[in-house]
C-alpha cells in the first residue's frame, strides 16, 4: 500500500502534526511499508466474525449521580501553560461554534 | 543487601535486622553511583523517599506494616505522582507535574512501599527497547552496548542492576515482559482489568495493564498483592477478589499441563534460545509437569492486528497533548493551528509519531472497515485461538523473545523489524490473558526469558507454576557483574 | 415553480445531573471559570471515564416520552477533531448502536390537525467546554466547566415541511422533556439547543435536495425566522441557476441572515470507533419497568385527559399543558371554582396568559395564586358577580390588594341580581329617556344597547346582564 504525499500530509493534518520535506521522505516510505505489513489480515476471512472490542465480557457500570470532586482550579492551572482570569488562554478562537 | 529479594528484605525490617532508612539509603547510593552507566531513572526522589522511610519505620517499630512495609520501588514514569514529575518518557511531559497520583501509585503507599524515583520508559510506552525515550537510552545491565528491552526498560535495567528491589512497568504488547525476559528478572503482565489503569498515561486502552517487576516470581507475587484490586474509577477495571498471590506460590504442579504452542518454536526463533527453552522445558517435566504440543494458528496475525489496534487507539489518547491545559508549548504561536502542530511535533518522537500517523490512517475515513474492524475481529479469531488451547492445557509456555538482546542502534531504522521482535508477547493483551518471563538461561552471555501465558485472572497458578521452576533452578540469582 | 421545504433538527438538550456524565464534578450554572471542571473533565493524562446512572435513567424517560425503543446495549464512541474546548480532543459521544433508538412525537398543527414526527435515535454524549470571546490581548479565554455535561442528542427524520412545523416539534420536545424532569429547556443559557437541516425541493418530487444546518438558534422566533430566511436564499439560489453547498450556516438574529460558516465537506473526518475505555452499556428489561413506574403523566396523556375531563378543544388543552406548572396551575382553578373547567379555561389562557406574557413573567411568578383565580370563576357562576366586574377584580388582585371576597365587599361589586332593584332601576332609565324609548319602540332597535349602558352606569356595572337584558326587554315592549 503506497501511500502518497496528499495521503501523507492529509493525515498529519488530522493528527495536528507539521511534516517537514525531510518528514515526508521518512516517512512516507515508513508507513507505507507498515500498512503493507498491516494488510497480511487480509489473509485470513472474517466475513462471520464478530468484532472483539474488549477482551473481556463485561458491560458498563454505572456512577451514582452526587457531586465527588472539588473546586482544584489554582492546583490544575499551576501547570498550565498560559492562563489569566481562570482561563486557558489560546490564540484566538475564530469561527463561533 | 541489594542481592536480596524483596522476601528476604521484608523478614529483615520486619526482624529488625535492618530499618526502611537503611535500606533506601543503600539504594539510593546505588542509583547515584550507578545509573550514569544505565541512564534508568528520569527523576529520582530522594527526600520523599527518606521521609516515607522514616515512616514505614515507625509503623515496623510498633509491630505494624504488611509485607512490603518499608521496600523501596520505583515507578515507571507513565504513573501519575502527585507533586512529581512524570514524564511518560517524552518532551511533550517533561514539564508535567502531575496533579495526583495514580490508583497503583496510592496503592503502593497504602502497602508502606518506598518510592525512590520514576524510571525510564519508551516515549509513551511505544517501543520495544528503550530507544525512544527523550531522556535517552537505558542501557541493558548485562552489557552496556545492548538494549534492555522496553518499553518498560528502565524498570526493568533497575531491578536487574539491584538499583531498587522491585518497579512497577505497563504492558501493552509485551512492555514488561520482554524487558524483563532481556534483563535476566521476573515481570509479570496480569489479566486486562486485573490491575486499574487509573492514573496510568494511557497508550493503546483495550491493551495496557500495569504489573510488577522484580528478580523472583514470589516478589512479583508480593508487589501484585498490592497492585492488584477494583478500581471505581476505572470502568475497565474488574470486581473480582485478590487472592494471597503468595499463598499458593508453592502448590504442587504435578498433573499440570503445559502447552507449547509450535508456531512459536519455528523459523525466526534463535536456535540458542530454542535449546534454552527446552532445557527450561525439561526442569518442569522434572517437577511433574505434563507437556504438549498446541497450535494458536493465527499467531502471525497478531504482530500486525496489535499494530491497527494499539495505534488507533493511540492515535485518539494522544489528541489531549496540545499544548492548551498542560504539558510542553511551543514558542509563541501564531494561530491556533500554529499551537497545535508546532507543540506537538516538537514534543513528540519519531515512534510515536509514526504510530499516530498509522492510527489516524486505521481509522479514518473509508479505511475504518478494511483495517479498524478487520482488526478487531482478528483479534477475536486470536483470542478464540487460547479459549481453545485453554480447554487442553493449564499454561502456555514459550520464549519470551526470539533472540536475546539485540544491539543499540541494530532495529531502529526499521521499524517492522522492532515491531517482529514482540511477536511472543504481543497475543497475550490481544486476548487479555496474563503473561510473565522469569529468567531461564543465557545465550552469549546475555539472558533469555521464558514465558507462560495462563488463562484469564489465572495469575495465582502462573506465580505458583514460575516460583516452582525457581525453586529448582537458578538463573534468577545471577547478577550482572559490573553492578 | 413550486417548491417543498424539507426541514430536520438536531436538538441537544442538556441533563439536568448534578454532576458530569463521566466524572463527579458538579454541573451548575454559573460558577467561576474551571472551577468545576475537574481532572477528567481536563482530560489530564491517565484519567477515566465512569458512566453517571441519572444520564441513563434520563434517556430512558426520553425514550418512554417519545414513543421509541430503549436500545438493550449501546456503545459508546470517539468523535475525534482538534479543538480548544474539546480538551481530550475527543468528545464521548455515541455513533452505531445510541441508547434510544425510533420513535415519534405528535405535534398539533394551527388548523387543529395533528402531524406525526420521526425521532430517528437519541444518543448520550459529553458537552463541550466553552470559548469566550473576549479578548485576552490577543487570546481567547477557555472555561471548560461546561465540559462533560450531559447531554442527549435528539435527531428528527426530515418530516417537517414548514418552519411552523418545526417550532411545533421544537415546542414539543421542549415540553416533553420539562415534563419528565430531565432538561430545564432554558435555551438562553444554552441547556436546549437547536440546530436546524434545511433543504429545498421542487414539490412533487422525491428525491432530497442538498441540506445546509444552521446553527446559533436559540430561540423558539429564531428557528422560525432563520429557516424561513434561508429557505428563501436556497429557493433564489437555485432559481439563479446556482448549486446549494453542503456546509454550516450561522443564523445571525441581528441581520435576520444565515452566513456560511464552514464547508461539511471540508470538515473533519471525526474517525469515530468505540471508546475503549467505556464498555458497553447494557439496560435490562427490569431498568425500563422501573423507569416506567416513576414516570409523570406525560403531555400527549394530559392532552387527551384535559380535553376529555374537561370538555375543551385541542387547542386550548394545548396551551393549558404547555408546561407542567402550567397544567397544575390549571387544575387547581377548576378545582377551586367548583368545577367550572370552561370558564377556568378562559380566564387561564385569555386574561392570565396576557397578563404574565405582557409583564413578562412565568406562571410560577403569576402574582394571582390558582386559588384566587379559581375563587374569582366560582364568583362568577354563583352569580355574585357578573363577568365585567371580575375584570376588575382580576387587576385588583393582580395588584396584590387581598383576596377576592375582600375586594367584593370593601368596592362593593356585588352583582345586583334583587329582581326588584333592577325593575326598579329600569323604570327610573324608562322614565329619564323618554325620547329614546319611543324611538326604539319605533322600530331603532340599535338603541337596546343604549339603555343596557345606562344600566350599568347607573348601577356602577354591577347588575347582572342576563336579568338586565331580560327585565329591560320586558319594560321595553310594553
Amino acid at each position: 500500500m503506497s501511500l502518497t504525499p496528499e495521503q501523507v500530509k492529509k493525515i498529519g493534518h488530522l493528527a495536528r502534526l507539521n511534516l517537514s520535506e525531510n518528514d515526508m521522505a521518512l516517512y512516507t516510505p515508513q508507513l507505507s511499508r507498515i500498512l503493507d505489513f498491516i494488510a497480511q489480515m487480509n489473509q485470513i476471512d472474517t466475513s462471520q466474525v464478530e468484532p472483539l472490542a474488549h477482551p473481556l465480557d463485561i458491560s458498563q457500570r454505572l456512577r451514582t449521580d452526587e457531586v465527588t470532586e472539588p473546586n482544584l482550579r489554582d492546583k490544575y492551572q499551576s501547570i498550565a501553560p498560559q492562563v489569566e482570569a481562570g482561563l486557558y488562554l489560546v490564540p484566538k478562537v475564530i469561527e463561533e461554534a | 543487601m541489594h542481592h536480596k529479594t524483596i522476601a528476604e528484605l521484608s523478614q529483615d525490617l520486619h526482624a529488625k535486622k535492618i530499618s526502611s532508612v537503611e535500606l533506601t539509603q543503600h539504594f539510593l547510593e546505588r542509583i547515584k553511583r550507578f545509573d550514569e552507566k544505565l541512564n534508568s531513572f528520569i527523576t529520582i526522589t530522594e527526600d520523599a523517599a527518606l521521609q516515607a522511610a522514616k515512616a514505614a519505620d515507625q509503623k515496623l517499630a510498633q509491630g505494624q506494616g504488611g509485607p512490603l512495609a518499608g521496600i523501596p520501588i520505583a515507578h515507571k514514569d507513565i504513573f501519575c505522582t502527585d507533586g512529581i514529575k512524570t514524564t511518560c518518557g517524552s518532551r511533550m511531559l517533561d514539564n508535567f507535574i502531575a496533579p495526583y497520583d495514580a490508583t497503583v501509585v496510592t496503592a503502593m503507599k497504602k502497602a508502606g512501599t518506598v518510592m525512590v524515583g520514576k524510571t525510564n520508559m519508551d516515549e509513551f510506552a511505544m517501543g520495544s527497547s528503550n530507544e525512544t525515550s527523550y531522556y535517552g537510552t537505558v542501557k541493558n545491565p548485562w552489557n552496556v552496548d545492548y538494549v534492555p528491552g522496553g518499553s518498560s526498560g528502565g524498570s526493568a535495567a533497575a531491578v536487574a542492576a539491584a538499583l531498587v528491589p522491585g518497579a512497577t512497568g505497563t504492558d501493552t504488547g509485551g512492555s514488561i515482559r520482554q524487558p524483563a525476559g532481556l534483563c535476566n528478572i521476573s515481570g509479570l503482565k496480569p489479566t486486562y482489568g486485573r490491575v486499574s489503569r487509573y492514573g496510568m498515561i494511557a497508550f493503546a486502552s483495550s491493551l495496557d495493564q500495569g504489573g510488577p517487576l522484580a528478580k523472583t516470581a514470589e516478589d512479583v507475587a508480593m508487589l501484585l498483592n498490592a497492585m492488584a484490586g477494583f478500581d471505581p474509577k476505572d470502568s475497565t477495571s474488574v470486581d473480582q477478589p485478590v487472592p494471597d498471590y503468595t499463598a499458593t506460590l508453592n502448590d504442587s504442579i504435578k498433573g499440570i499441563r503445559i502447552g507449547l504452542p509450535k508456531e512459536y518454536f519455528s523459523e525466526g526463533l534463535n536456535n540458542d534460545v530454542a535449546k534454552v527453552i527446552e532445557t527450561a522445558v525439561k526442569e518442569y517435566e522434572k517437577l511433574g509437569a505434563v507437556i504438549q504440543e498446541i497450535s494458536l494458528p493465527n499467531t502471525a496475525l497478531s504482530v500486525p492486528v496489535y499494530y491497527v489496534i494499539a495505534p488507533a487507539e493511540c492515535s485518539s489518547n494522544l489528541a489531549r497533548y496540545d499544548g492548551v491545559r498542560y504539558g510542553y508549548r511551543c514558542k509563541d504561536p501564531v494561530d491556533l493551528e500554529d499551537l497545535y502542530k508546532r507543540s506537538r511535533s516538537e514534543g513528540f518522537g519519531s515512534e510515536v509519531k509514526r504510530r499516530i500517523m498509522i492510527g489516524t490512517y486505521v481509522l479514518s475515513a473509508g479505511y475504518y472497515d478494511a483495517y479498524y474492524l478487520k482488526a478487531q475481529k482478528v483479534r477475536r479469531l486470536i483470542r478464540d485461538d487460547f479459549t481453545e488451547a485453554f480447554k487442553k492445557v493449564d499454561v502456555i509456555l514459550s520464549p519470551t523473545t526470539p533472540t536475546p538482546a539485540f544491539k543499540i542502534g541494530e532495529k531502529t531504522s526499521d521499524p517492522i523489524s522492532m515491531y517482529l521482535s514482540d511477536l511472543y508477547t504481543i497475543a497475550a493483551p490481544l486476548a487479555g490473558l496474563p503473561g510473565i518471563s522469569i529468567p531461564a538461561g543465557f545465550v552469549n552471555k546475555l539472558p533469555v526469558g521464558m514465558q507462560l501465558i495462563g488463562n484469564l485472572f489465572g495469575e495465582a497458578k502462573l506465580l505458583n507454576i514460575a516460583h516452582r521452576y525457581q525453586t529448582v533452578t537458578d538463573w534468577h540469582k545471577h547478577m550482572p557483574e559490573a553492578f | 415553480m413550486e417548491w417543498e421545504t424539507v426541514i430536520g433538527l438536531e436538538i441537544h438538550a442538556q441533563l439536568s445531573t448534578k454532576s458530569k456524565i463521566f466524572s463527579g464534578a458538579s454541573t451548575q450554572f454559573g460558577a467561576e471559570p474551571n472551577t468545576q471542571a475537574c481532572g477528567i473533565d481536563l482530560g489530564l493524562p491517565g484519567v477515566l471515564p465512569v458512566l453517571n446512572q441519572e444520564a441513563v435513567i434520563m434517556a430512558i424517560k426520553f425514550a418512554l416520552g417519545a414513543n421509541a425503543e430503549v436500545a438493550r446495549k449501546s456503545v459508546f464512541a470517539r468523535k475525534n477533531y482538534f479543538y480548544p474546548d474539546l480538551p481530550k480532543g475527543y468528545q464521548i459521544s455515541q455513533y452505531e448502536l445510541p441508547v434510544v433508538k425510533k420513535g415519534y412525537i405528535d405535534i398539533q398543527l394551527d388548523e387543529g390537525t395533528t402531524k406525526r414526527i420521526h425521532i430517528t435515535r437519541a444518543h448520550l454524549e459529553e458537552d463541550a467546554g466553552k470559548s469566550l470571546h473576549e479578548d485576552f490581548h490577543g487570546l481567547s479565554g477557555i472555561d471548560l466547566n461546561r465540559a462533560g455535561t450531559p447531554l442527549l442528542e435528539i435527531v428528527s427524520e426530515p418530516d417537517m415541511r414548514s418552519a411552523k412545523e418545526a417550532v411545533a416539534y421544537l415546542k414539543a420536545i421542549h415540553t416533553l422533556v420539562r415534563y419528565l424532569e430531565i432538561c430545564d429547556g432554558n435555551m438562553q443559557e444554552g441547556s436546549f439547543r437547536c440546530d436546524a437541516n434545511v433543504s429545498v425541493r421542487p414539490k412533487g418530487e422525491s428525491k432530497f435536495g442538498t441540506r445546509t444546518e444552521l446553527k446559533n438558534i436559540n430561540s423558539f422566533r429564531f428557528v422560525e425566522r432563520a429557516i424561513n430566511y434561508e429557505v428563501e436564499r436556497q429557493i433564489n439560489v437555485i432559481e439563479s441557476g446556482g448549486k446549494i453547498v453542503q456546509e454550516t450556516r450561522l443564523y445571525d438574529p441581528n441581520k435576520n441572515e444565515t452566513r456560511s460558516m464552514r464547508s461539511k465537506e471540508e470538515a473533519n473526518d471525526y474517525r469515530y470507533f468505540p471508546d475503549p475505555d467505556l464498555l458497553p452499556l447494557v439496560i435490562s428489561d427490569e431498568i425500563i419497568e422501573q423507569v416506567k413506574k416513576i414516570l409523570p403523566e406525560l403531555p400527549q396523556q394530559k392532552l387527551s385527559r384535559f380535553m376529555e375531563q374537561y370538555h375543551l378543544s385541542a387547542y386550548d388543552a394545548s396551551i393549558l399543558i404547555s408546561s407542567k406548572a402550567m397544567a397544575n396551575y390549571y387544575e387547581s382553578v377548576v378545582k377551586e371554582s367548583g368545577d367550572q373547567p370552561k370558564v377556568a379555561a378562559n380566564w387561564v389562557i385569555s386574561e392570565l396568559l396576557g397578563a404574565l406574557n405582557k409583564a413578562g413573567l412565568e406562571i410560577e411568578e403569576s402574582p394571582i395564586s390558582s386559588a384566587q383565580l379559581g375563587k374569582l370563576v366560582s364568583r362568577i357562576a354563583d352569580n355574585t358577580i357578573s363577568g365585567k366586574i371580575a375584570k376588575t377584580i382580576f387587576e385588583a388582585l393582580w395588584n396584590r390588594e387581598g383576596e377576592v371576597d375582600d375586594i367584593i365587599e370593601k368596592r362593593g361589586l356585588k352583582q345586583v341580581t334583587d329582581r326588584g332593584a333592577i325593575e326598579k332601576l329600569i323604570d327610573e332609565i324608562i322614565a329619564a329617556n323618554p325620547q329614546q324609548v319611543a324611538d326604539y319602540r319605533s322600530g331603532k332597535d340599535k338603541l337596546f344597547g343604549y339603555f343596557v349602558g345606562q344600566a350599568m352606569k347607573l348601577s356602577g356595572g354591577k347588575v347582572n346582564p342576563q336579568q338586565l337584558n331580560e327585565i329591560l326587554k320586558k319594560k321595553l315592549q310594553a
